[in-house]
């Protein structure tokens, strides 16, 4: 098809455009932590991190408890995501591969429980881990989190299992393989896109997490990230080069894993194990 | 992600089992040879098990302690003491009879109708652009866009802040540039519809790219010959669009539309760290209301009855979505 020059040149433009709009604030994020203060309150802004200083980062990292967070985050985030793994790879290959009585009546729960409004059920959370003595632990945390990102979980990695086709199953089994041989051994293996996608989504959502902690955990010791991001432009007052040095530690790792898995995680869907 | 791969998903619609006609006890032949419909007696129940106790324990439990809640008269005094107070049903007469509940029900309805219509269209409009555009641009645009969509949402709700600052934002260096001087020291929080103005930009910046990518990934599942067909009828651009295009990606815009309501209405973060509700409370929506009725004011009971009734608009608002996505789920088995 031919196109007029001017035809092919509007959305070229509006492409640059909308990259920019998209990308300016993480740009600005990251541009902001790394220019001298005196560059940050500029009257006219520096576009450029000429001059660039990892003071801000110092100033963040040396902020208090900001390793005993980092170490809170991780450990919330990793046990929440790996213990919902284990549980939705179960119920998922049964829902995927099984029949039995109840099966869509599960599906519908899953898809309900995919919905539930978190943010609204804190009150109740709070009051039933405080009942607990569980207040400024990590445990509660963690089963929550887990709970949060396992219908999703448990729905994913169920269609992947699904594309997984029949045949690979049956042949393995047609040469004596057991049922639970043939998932380990050919299922299995052809999860593992799935099982990086599903746990980069469950990893986003546990790492971001907020209402939840916020009202958990208060003690400085026992927050997350999240938490003290949050304060840390109350804590700093207008220090926005620290502030923006914390949002950038706090955003790498999430924009590092978005973009080498995304790729990776979706192509592992298209590409057919068995072709024709 | 999951509405994508929906599309994708080959088995079990073909396999056509009539559900409720087969009792459970016709067991598996030994190895399920068989392929279709397998049985595996007690074996999938006790696969879901675990995904289904945790689910009970710390989803369902929490919902029903939320319901028992809303029924007790729970301030600062009885939660010290461990008291139970049951008050019947004065709490929901007292929210139901306040002007700020309506206000705030109004306010978030609102609020979520605006989000939802700008990502809509905007994540549509890129959607569309991207299947549009050649390679290299093509790239470009889905790096910003997954910038954004990757970005942890407190983090961006900070970066937001910092554009919109007052002294030394962004945003109002390039309006007053522009020729709006009086915005040169603007103060975005001090307002209510410049906050939701700030909040809004904030979601719509977040969401669009989910729309999309989505979308575009959608976009790339038409098969050509209907393109080709259509215009063989002699369908023009336009044409080939709305009758090939829209009607492919309509269960796609529904499913989202759905999704994304969901999503702003019981959005806390951005609204409560913005600017924590104010100026003087005046852009709480629901779930940020409730939270500060309930924790910030001390009022627990209070504070659930408002969650309940939050849940129940959220399942109001998108009820005909959840009886076509039950539905669709119905037939796929």
């Amino acid at each position: 098809m031919k196109r007029s020059p001017l035809a092919r040149l509007w959305p070229n433009a509006t492409a640059v455009v909308l990259f920019a709009g998209f990308a300016f604030p993480v740009y600005w994020m990251f541009c902001t932590a790394l220019k001298p203060a005196s560059d940050i309150v500029a009257e006219d802004p520096v576009w450029f991190p000429a001059s660039a200083t990892l003071e801000h980062f110092g100033t963040a990292v040396r902020a208090d408890h900001f390793w005993t967070l980092v170490r809170n985050s991780l450990t919330v985030t990793v046990s929440a995501v790996a213990l919902s793994l284990m549980i939705a790879l179960l119920a998922s290959f049964a829902l995927a591969r099984l029949r039995f009585r109840g099966r869509h009546g599960f599906l519908v729960t899953f898809m309900i429980a995919q919905m539930a409004p978190w943010e609204v059920m804190v009150i109740a959370i709070y009051l039933l881990v405080r009942d607990g003595d569980m207040l400024n632990s990590l445990v509660p945390l963690t089963l929550f989190y887990m709970v949060m990102v396992l219908p999703f979980t448990v729905l994913t990695l169920r269609s992947y299992i699904a594309a997984v086709p029949r045949e690979l199953e049956e042949s393995a089994m047609v040469d004596g393989c057991t049922r639970s041989q043939a998932f380990t051994r050919v299922i299995f293996p052809l999860l593992a896109p799935g099982l990086m996608a599903t746990s980069l989504f469950g990893f986003i959502t546990a790492w971001n997490e907020f209402p939840l902690v916020l009202i958990l955990n208060k003690d400085a010791e026992a927050q997350t990230l999240p938490l003290w991001l949050s304060s840390f432009q109350t804590n700093f007052g207008d220090d926005w080069g620290a502030t923006m040095a914390a949002a950038s530690l706090f955003a790498v790792p999430i924009l590092l894993l978005f973009l080498f898995l995304q790729r990776k995680a979706v192509g592992g869907l298209t590409s057919g194990a068995v072709k024709g | 992600m999951a509405v994508a791969t929906e599309h994708q998903d080959p088995g079990p619609a073909a396999a056509g089992v009539r559900r409720g006609a087969a009792p459970p006890s016709r067991t598996a032949p030994p190895a399920g040879r068989s392929g279709r419909g397998r049985r595996g007696g007690a074996a999938p129940y006790l696969l879901l098990l675990p995904a289904l106790a945790a689910t009970a324990a710390l989803l369902g439990w929490p919902l029903v302690k939320n319901g028992m809640l809303s029924f007790q008269n729970l301030n600062m005094r009885q939660l010290i003491q461990h008291l139970t107070e049951w008050n019947g049903t004065a709490n929901y007469r007292e929210v139901l009879g306040s002007a700020d509940f309506w206000r705030v029900t109004g306010r978030s309805v609102a609020f979520t109708g605006v989000n939802v219509v700008l990502i809509m269209v905007l994540g549509t409009l890129t959607g569309l652009l991207l299947a549009r555009l050649g390679t290299r641009m093509r790239l470009l645009l889905s790096t910003g866009l997954v910038l954004a969509w990757a970005m942890p949402v407190i983090a961006a709700t900070t970066v937001f802040q910092w554009l919109f600052a007052a002294r030394f934002g962004v945003v109002n260096w390039v309006l007053d540039r522009l020729g709006w001087h009086s915005m040169a020291d603007y103060n975005w929080t001090g307002g209510q519809y410049s906050t939701f103005f700030v909040i809004t930009v904030l979601i719509v910046w977040q969401s669009v790219p989910f729309v999309a990518l989505n979308l575009y990934a959608a976009t790339t599942t038409i098969p050509r010959e209907l393109y080709e067909a259509a215009a063989l009828d002699g369908a023009g651009a336009w044409r080939g669009f709305t009758s090939v295009t829209l009607p492919f990606l309509r269960p796609f815009l529904l499913a989202t539309v759905f999704l994304e309501v969901i999503w702003v209405f019981k959005a806390f973060p951005q609204v409560f760290a913005i600017n924590e509700g104010g100026p003087d409370r005046l852009t709480e929506t629901l779930p940020v209301y409730a939270f500060i009725e309930g924790v910030g004011n001390q009022h627990y009971g209070m504070g659930a009855a408002i969650s309940l009734l939050t849940i129940v608009i959220l399942l109001v608002l998108t009820s005909s979505y959840l009886r076509i996505a039950l539905r669709k789920e119905e037939d796929e088995l």
